[in-house]
């Protein structure tokens, strides 16, 4: 990538993908893909880099005997066993 | 705030005053997010329990001055960052002898990762890219990333909080977190297109011998 104008975007092109660039910025960059075929391997695969993390992040659990100490660690002990209605009760 | 946001449904005066019950909800609403970062962060399953049970034992003790400023998930996440970031700074000093600065970018992160994987590796099939291999390749991807980096691309892209929510964490501006955010995932980008663009080429080669 030694063209002068991707060097230049570098920069702007995450911020490109989260559509969190001024208009005029966005339009520039959206400009230079049309010519651009390297620049554009790089947002697809910045894109898609950002979309694996995303779907294969785990979900928010704590493994079930680290809760337990977790809890003793806190002097909840008597709130341990909530879990099981908790869980119950989620749609 | 991704959909794994929970609803700040928390009496805070109750949480002040100490209420045990209100606090083993509070427990119980953002453990598990809470050990996710820390597992992540310090790479390690028992220096994130570690780090989970400090943050809340320090919740618990700060939570009668919490002045609601910031919302609970937002001081949580404060708390569990600080935690996680001096865990990996005395591991570091244990194994090396000195501190690492978790401010300071690493010497290549300084400046943008400029692309030098172009390889158009998109076409992959998604079992492919989500193999347990693959997986086990972009948690290394993470783990070679300074903590400064790390930490603003695990808040942002992983646990969904804005820009906004990331500054008021890490108490940096939103211009800092947008930069390392940046650098944190075309670093990443460059990783992963060194390893799936090698899995695209062998299969095109494939299908190329197969016509």
């Amino acid at each position: 990538m030694d063209h002068q104008k991707c060097r230049h975007l570098l920069g702007s092109l995450s911020d490109y993908v989260d559509g969190e660039l001024a208009e005029e910025v966005c339009a520039e960059i959206d400009r230079h893909l049309e010519e651009c075929e390297n620049c554009r391997i790089v947002i697809d695969s910045l894109r898609k880099t950002i979309y694996l993390y995303k779907v294969t992040s785990e979900p928010p659990t704590v493994p079930e005997e680290v809760r337990q100490r977790l809890y003793l660690s806190l002097d909840l002990e008597e709130f341990i066993e909530r879990k099981a209605s908790n869980e119950a009760s989620k749609p | 705030m991704n959909q794994e946001k929970r609803v700040e449904e928390f009496s805070l005066e109750a949480l002040r005053a100490g209420d045990k019950a209100e606090f083993a909800r509070l427990v119980e609403a953002y453990s598990g997010v809470m050990y996710r970062l820390a597992l992540k962060m310090v790479e390690d399953p028992q220096d994130a329990e570690d780090v989970l049970q400090e943050t809340f034992i320090k919740a618990y003790r700060a939570l009668p001055n919490f002045d609601g400023r910031s919302s609970l998930s937002t001081w949580l996440y404060r708390i569990a960052t600080n935690e996680a970031l001096m865990a990996l700074r005395r591991r570091k000093s244990a194994s090396v002898g000195q501190t690492i600065s978790i401010e300071e970018p690493a010497p290549n992160e300084d400046y943008e990762q400029e692309p030098i994987q172009i390889v158009d590796w998109c076409c992959l099939p998604e079992a492919e890219m989500m193999s347990a291999e693959a997986r086990a390749y972009m948690e290394k991807a993470i783990e070679t990333l300074s903590p400064a980096l790390r930490t603003v691309f695990l808040l942002r892209d992983i646990e969904g909080l804005s820009t906004q929510e990331t500054a008021e964490v890490l108490n940096v501006s939103e211009v800092v977190v947008k930069t390392r955010l940046s650098r944190a995932r075309m670093r990443l980008r460059e990783l992963l297109s060194e390893y799936f663009g090698e899995r695209a080429a062998r299969r095109s080669a494939a299908e190329g011998e197969g016509l």
